[in-house]
């Protein structure tokens, strides 16, 4: 029965690339796959690229294929991606460069076609219930989430790269699969256990030990060289998670349980742009060291829609904090909270929304310390989203006053403002979308 | 008891929405886990977070509860303006539940 091997070379725009040049050397991988894109990162894209039209894809990119490339073009891995952001063809643009440069045999595509901007008008926002043309001048990007054809395209066609902006997360990972196995676009089942493959390594090591260590409770060996994940799937759909043996982390029935959840809702109706799948019954074997059998993933029809990603430009968000140790630190906190609010209450409707949380006691856990006792310190954190800059700056500069205006012995102020992108989300019907590829022969012409 | 000494769990968000697997280390808790953690006592200790409604999934075979909270994430991550926007540490603070 014939077998892919395919890995992980990231799961987030930030993540660490010692663990994918390992992989592209020693992980004999047909695919070597870098997801890269959240939630809001696109409209951040899209931003870059109104400023400057050769911008808009990923600012690790040319790092990425620097540091893998000899490596996946040595051993014949090839490479799917959705750096391009908001710019495929830029990004692959700038591939090409890095290619002819490390003068390496390899052909690039670009993807195209999730950039819905001009279809999104009318479609309704699922967090306002208003249609997205209500959104104006703040509107800056509709992506949809494409799933595997034009990716498939580019594979057919001979790509050793592939290039796209915004596909579903999985389906990076299940069209290598359905071009290698040549799976049809209605076997339910295989694309279903596709997008389990997918979704099981699409966060990189959150399924070889990363987030999910706790000392004494869950320990996880060596995990400052934690690899990344890679995935034996049979032409069945069925596969084996495992990494490469010398690193860091663990593979275990509990790592990809953890990993089988991680962002799902309702297990039986994972929706995807190409099928809905089903990890109601999936099955989860410990076969050997840090090696784990995934079966029993299945998937039924595809609804016919794509979810869009919907970045618009959400006013000023301003914070500032400062800390409090020592005796009474609790109450001098909460004065200092009390005297910021009553402070920033003269901007009136220029703050449209703030909170003030004690770090140490209730910042993020709700309901606070449950009946603990006095922290040793408190940090106040006061956040506001403003209408304006000058609004959110005031935040910061309100919180640093609390030197000499505020509490006793308040120190070690931070402050910070920024414009908020927000993302809200609408579907759009799939055939109303049209995804292309192309080569790096047809972007030179 | 604490749920932290028989279970597992890792948060997840989407928009506006958090989820968080609860996972019993050994099948012999399993039960317990089930029966105890009801969609409604999973949502009054999580108190604020779970003040719309909490959804509860299990997968008996992985002896693994899926809770998926609606308006955890107060706008969600885009545009909260909670510390931990994403609700990373949701997990931990359920896995404070006595048992």
């Amino acid at each position: 029965m014939s077998m892919v091997r395919i890995g992980t070379g990231a799961g987030f725009q930030g993540d660490r690339i010692a663990p994918a040049v390992d992989l592209a050397e020693r992980g004999e991988l047909d695919f070597l796959v870098f997801e890269c894109l959240a939630e809001r990162t696109i409209a951040l894209a899209q931003q870059a690229r109104l400023a400057d039209p050769g911008a808009g894809f990923d600012p690790l990119l040319e790092r990425r294929m620097r540091a893998v490339l000899p490596a996946c073009a040595r051993n014949g891995t090839r490479i799917v991606t959705n750096m391009g952001a908001a710019n495929p063809r830029a990004a692959a643009e700038r591939t090409r460069a890095v290619v002819r440069e490390l003068g390496l045999p390899l052909t690039v595509a670009a993807v195209t076609g999730d950039d819905v901007l001009p279809l999104i008008g009318d479609c309704i926002l699922t967090e306002t219930g208003a249609p997205a043309r209500a959104l104006g001048e703040r509107l800056i990007s509709a992506n949809a989430y494409i799933g595997v054809a034009g990716i498939v395209e580019a594979l057919d066609a001979g790509a050793d790269i592939v290039i796209c902006g915004r596909a579903s997360d999985p389906a990076l990972f299940l069209a290598p699969l359905v071009h290698r196995f040549g799976w049809a676009m209605d076997d339910w089942v295989r694309l279903g256990r596709g997008t389990l493959v997918g979704h099981l390594l699409e966060c990189s090591a959150q399924i070889t030990g990363g987030y999910f260590a706790d000392p004494g409770v869950k320990d996880v060996p060596d995990l400052a060289d934690v690899g990344f994940p890679l995935a034996e799937v049979s032409d069945d759909g069925n596969a084996v998670i495992t990494k490469l043996p010398g690193t860091g982390g663990l593979v275990s029935r509990a790592t990809c349980t953890e990993q089988l959840l991680y962002e799902i809702h309702d297990p039986a109706r994972y929706m995807q742009p190409d099928v809905v799948a089903d990890f109601s019954q999936v099955e989860l074997e410990e076969i050997g060291i840090d090696r784990v059998r995934v079966t029993g993933g299945t998937g039924h029809p595809a609804t016919g829609e794509l979810k869009v990603s919907v970045g618009y430009r959400d006013g000023w968000r301003g914070e500032g904090q400062i800390s409090y140790a020592g005796a009474n630190c609790v109450a001098r906190g909460r004065l200092a909270a009390e005297l910021v609010r009553q402070r920033l209450s003269d901007w009136g409707s220029r703050i449209l929304e703030e909170r003030a949380d004690l770090i140490g006691l209730d910042a993020v856990a709700p309901g606070g310390a449950r009946g603990a006792a006095e922290p040793a310190e408190v940090r106040l954190r006061v956040a506001a989203r403003c209408a304006d800059q000058e609004t959110a700056q005031r935040v910061g500069e309100e919180v640093e006053s609390l030197y000499l205006c505020g509490p006793a012995g308040g120190g070690g102020v931070s402050r910070a403002h920024r414009e908020i992108i927000a993302v809200a989300s609408a579907l759009l019907p799939a055939a109303s979308v049209t995804v292309r590829s192309e080569l790096s022969e047809t972007l030179d012409a | 008891m604490k749920l932290h000494e028989i279970a597992h769990a890792r948060t997840g968000d989407k928009g506006d929405v958090s989820n968080i697997s609860v996972i019993a280390y050994r099948a012999e808790d399993w039960p317990r886990i089930h029966d105890a953690l009801t969609p409604e006592r999973v949502a009054r200790h999580m108190g604020d977070v779970a003040a719309e409604d909490v959804t509860r999934y299990a997968l008996p075979q992985l002896h693994a509860l899926n809770f998926v909270i609606r308006g955890a994430l107060k706008g969600g991550v885009t545009r909260s303006l909670a510390l931990d926007a994403h609700g990373k540490c949701l997990a931990s603070v359920l896995l404070e539940l006595e048992l």
